[in-house]
């Protein structure tokens, strides 16, 4: 008989305890946020430091009491610099973890590698990284700068400031720097740059080996034209380009090197002193003096406890677009995707230049465009700015296929991709 | 009274008069103009800094020259509180601060109590140009040397001026030399024809850019045929000299890109030749090598050479140990199982990668190159060969040498060759195989850790490391033949040379891929390679 009621009893406390656990575990409900970032192989020099950033905003906003009064609870995955791998991750945030939103990829052969993903699951990706557009996609949030708002003003800059006449576009072979330079290549042609005064030259990842190849622009600017070089150049193979321009004595002012994908983070590896002066083309930097950007960078360091860290531009898009779907979760009552991407067109948030950012409805931000030189301690210097802000431009105006086409995800248009001239929606169109 | 009695003093003071009225006043202006500039340095923007360098030059003040290469060096800063120019070096945790113009001692102050006066990169190009001008004059010849070569590139009839009166100054030959190819740049549009040959007689054969460029635009608008003819004669021996040069450069990086995969397919050639065993794990040994470098520079973070030379020995050691744990621990059981060594070495070089990334870092280390493998060496003005580079080139043959020297002098080489032709005659003669075996494997593992002490200071340095290089070490290995020296060492080169004449018009990424088609098509006609094994075993 006790031997019985003994098991009743235990067999009622487990059942008992097991409630309270479920019920405690169900009043603990999060948001659950994605961060999909390469954290080892080529491209974790420049991916980690995003996914630190992600770390901190988050916990920054669960401090001020979380999000439609849940907590928000990171995810992190290491896709490992493999394209395949991110689709594979991104799925398993997406439908395993049930995630609300995803912040990640850097290089654009990853974002093209999660797109697939993000259109069939219809989540939302916010891509914190400037890229060569030709894209819209009803799913993916456009944070990082169009060639607008980075490379057109950087050419412009070195046109018209500089008097460059000779042009050599470098860049890592994939889709990023291949599209970027054709309309590049357009854009100077349209300008009366002669063939002859453009070279252009691809290298795979990790590139190790730029004797040649830097040679090669030496000779390519002794003509006594002003030449300069446009890099695209993406990952860890920045740094032994870099080392090797300061071993044959290629110097900024001879031929000024103006890079895309290069900013403090690729910096603070390598020896800055024989790099000073060469440039880079960002709509943040770390040097620019706002108010927004000292408190940035002070919680930025007391998180990571490390003064030495730095902040860079697409982390300030992390930073703007978190806000930005901070403020639409809470204007659609609800983390759904459909209601979300709806409500962050319009959505306006400060950024750390002093100014302020708008989500426009071609999923992309305006942003100002800075031109800056690196210094001897790895901090850019700021040497031009646009006087406003850029709205960025999905559908280059430079390129014959593109020039007609326009992004607008807001009804009726509801189109990434909606020609002009045809009055056609076409691809991006998920109605 | 007549005039040759009039006291001295008086003279004297008649002159002291003279000069007071028309000097002191003239020196007065400088200084105001000096001064003037030196405010409009504070102003943020760079056009501003620009008009100011311009007034300082012109002002011909004594102090110029110091305030320029202050601003060009980056210690010219504008104090906060004072709102005064002046210079500041580091010193300890502060910075000593001097005034600008009496340079008198202003004591230490932190830097935070200092603005920099920036500047950009045309400001950097006029500084150079300005301060080459006030150089002309200096005492230290390499200083006149320098001032003289940032002249070269933007000579005009003025500055060719400058340079006529600085040479009938001048005692150096070297600076001399380079003064008289300055002149001849600003002669060359003389609108005297005479003046103009002379001009291209100096510049025939000169190397500088700024020739041939001057000669080839003079080609263009030149109405004299026999200046003409004169200017098309130079240009082509500039231009033979220069593709010689460009040969000459092909080369240096075709055999310095070739010693790099001589010097990681060495140890594999050994392995591979001796014990017929595919080690894939051969890169993540290299890799371990390079983190060894890594590892001593953290030790010593002062003596990064130091660190480096001892980091041979050290990763020798260090590869060459993982290497026998491999063999003893793992390869010893799968003798004559060529796909099970395969898969057993792929998965140890992934525990290899792991290892490296859970105990040191997923991401990239750095590697600091030392300050005698960084910069070059100017053979011309349009060949220069990079010091890594080279020290590269020389140790892979010195490594060369010394695995040579071990297989054909000791006795460990001797075993190891005998076990090669023919195991089982080998161990009848009384050579113990196993351990041959073991010290065979060690032997190539060590090499590949100094293979990787060598790639630490070309490229990046992480846990992929070893990835990049296993296929290169095979192509080498099975272009030149297995188990034989020379055949790495030549079929490396080959490719190395080949990639490099390729790269320039196909691209990096197309070289890459026209190297292994001809592998590939190489070894249909020859399958064994450059230098095949002989020998009855080495035919079964």
């Amino acid at each position: 008989m006790l031997k019985s009621t003994l098991k009743q009893s235990l067999i009622g406390g487990m059942l008992a305890a097991g409630m309270a656990f479920s019920s405690a575990a169900s009043a603990e409900e999060t948001i659950k946020v994605g961060i999909l970032h390469s954290l080892s192989g080529t491209m974790a020099i420049s991916e980690t430091t995003l996914k630190d950033t992600m770390l901190m905003l988050i916990e920054e906003q669960n401090k001020k009491g979380g999000l439609l009064g849940k907590k928000l609870e990171p995810v992190v995955v290491d896709p490992a610099s493999n394209w395949p791998l991110f689709a594979e991750k991104a799925r398993e945030l997406i439908e395993k973890e049930k995630v609300s939103a995803v912040f990640g990829c850097w290089t654009s052969v990853s974002r093209k590698s999660v797109l697939p993903v993000f259109e069939e699951l219809d989540s939302i990706l916010f891509y914190p990284v400037q890229y060569e557009g030709e894209e819209s996609s009803k799913n993916v949030f456009y944070t990082g700068a169009a060639p607008n708002q980075q490379a057109i003003p950087a050419v412009d800059y070195l046109m018209n400031e500089i008097g460059v006449e000779r042009w050599v576009l470098a860049g890592t072979d994939y889709v990023y720097p291949r599209t970027t330079n054709k309309i590049l290549e357009a854009y100077l042609k349209a300008k009366g740059v002669a063939e002859e005064d453009i070279m252009i030259n691809y290298t795979p990842f990790g590139h190790s080996d730029w004797q040649s190849i830097v040679a090669d622009i030496k000779k390519f600017g002794a003509t006594g034209k002003k030449t300069a070089v446009v890099s695209t150049i993406n990952g860890d193979a920045n740094v032994p380009f870099y080392k090797e321009l300061g071993n044959q004595g290629v110097s900024a002012e001879d031929i000024p090197v103006v890079a895309f994908s290069v900013g403090e983070e690729e910096l603070s590896g390598i020896d800055t002193k024989p790099l000073v002066g060469h440039l880079a083309a960002w709509n943040y930097f770390m040097s620019v003096d706002a108010e927004a950007n000292d408190s940035f960078i002070e919680s930025w360091h007391a998180y990571t406890k490390d003064e030495k860290r730095v902040s860079n531009d697409p982390m300030e898009a992390h930073y703007i677009g978190f806000n930005m779907w901070v403020k639409a979760v809470e204007k659609a009552g609800t983390t759904d995707p459909a209601a979300v991407q709806d409500a962050l067109i319009g959505v306006a948030v400060p950024n750390l230049t002093g100014g302020f950012s708008a989500m426009m409805p071609n999923h992309h931000i305006t942003k100002p465009v800075l031109i800056g030189e690196i210094q001897e301690d790895g901090q850019f210097d700021v040497v031009w700015e646009t006087s406003g802000l850029v709205a960025g431009d999905a559908w280059s105006d430079f390129l014959e296929g593109s020039k007609d086409i326009i992004a607008d995800w807001r009804a009726p248009l509801s189109c990434g991709n909606y020609n002009v001239k045809t009055a056609k929606c076409s691809g991006q169109n998920l109605e | 009274m007549q005039m040759n009695q009039l006291p001295k003093s008086l003279l004297r003071l008649c002159l002291g008069l003279l000069l007071f009225g028309t000097v002191l006043p003239a020196l007065a202006e400088q200084q105001a103009d000096f001064e003037s500039a030196l405010q409009l340095l504070q102003e943020k923007s760079y056009d501003t800094k620009s008009e100011a360098v311009r007034k300082i030059v012109a002002s011909g003040h004594p102090e110029a020259r110091a305030v320029l290469d202050a601003m060009l060096g980056g210690d010219l800063y504008t104090r906060k509180k004072e709102k005064d120019l002046v210079i500041a070096v580091k010193e300890g945790s502060q910075y000593r601060i001097t005034a600008v113009v009496s340079g008198e001692d202003l004591g230490l102050d932190k830097k935070r109590s200092l603005k920099k006066v920036s500047i950009n990169n045309q400001l950097r190009g006029q500084l150079r140009s300005a301060l080459a001008l006030l150089n002309l004059d200096n005492p230290d010849a390499g200083e006149r040397l320098v001032a003289v070569g940032d002249m070269l590139d933007s000579i005009d009839a003025e500055s060719a001026a400058l340079l006529r009166d600085a040479l009938e100054k001048e005692s150096d030959p070297k600076v001399r030399e380079a003064m008289e190819l300055g002149i001849a740049l600003g002669e060359v549009t003389s609108k005297d024809p005479a003046v103009r040959l002379q001009a291209i007689t100096v510049l025939d054969g000169s190397m500088h850019p700024s020739a041939f460029n001057r000669l080839t635009s003079l080609v263009e608008q030149e109405d004299d045929s026999e200046v003409r003819k004169a200017a098309q004669d130079a240009i082509n021996t500039i231009d033979l000299k220069r593709q010689m040069s460009g040969i000459a450069e092909t080369l240096f990086f075709g055999l310095s890109l070739g010693s790099v995969l001589v010097l990681a397919a060495i140890g594999l050639a050994i392995t591979f030749g001796v014990m017929g065993v595919i080690n894939m794990a051969h890169g993540e040994l290299i890799m371990l090598g390079a983190y060894t470098t890594y590892l001593l520079q953290v030790v010593m973070p002062e003596y990064p050479g130091v660190a480096l030379l001892l980091s041979i020995p050290v990763a020798f050691l260090v590869s060459g140990g993982v290497g026998v744990l491999i063999e003893r621990g793992v390869i010893r059981f799968l003798y004559g199982r060529p796909l099970e060594t395969l898969l057993a070495t792929f998965g140890i070089s992934l525990i290899l990668q792991q290892f490296v990334r859970v105990v040191i870092s997923p991401q990239n280390v750095p590697v600091t190159n030392p300050s005698w493998m960084s910069g070059s060496i100017e053979i011309s003005s349009v060949l220069s060969l990079t010091w890594n580079r080279i020290y590269i080139i020389v140790f892979s043959l010195m490594v060369f040498a010394a695995l040579f020297m071990i297989l054909k002098k000791t006795a460990l080489g001797l075993q190891v060759r005998a076990v090669a032709q023919n195991r089982a005659m080998a161990r009848a003669m009384g050579v113990r195989s196993e351990r041959v075996d073991a010290l065979t494997f060690g032997l190539g593992s060590g090499i590949a850790g100094i293979a990787g002490v060598a790639l630490s200071q070309l490229t990046n340095v992480g846990p992929n490391l070893g990835q990049s290089y296993i296929i290169d070490s095979f192509m080498v290995v099975v272009f030149g033949g297995v188990g034989n020296l020379w055949g790495t060492l030549v079929a490396g080169m080959t490719l190395g040379v080949a990639n490099k004449i390729m790269e320039p018009w196909a691209g990096a990424v197309l070289a890459k891929i026209l190297v292994l088609v001809f592998i590939i098509l190489f070894i249909q006609k020859r399958p064994r390679g450059l230098f095949p094994q002989k020998g009855r075993a080495a035919e079964g």
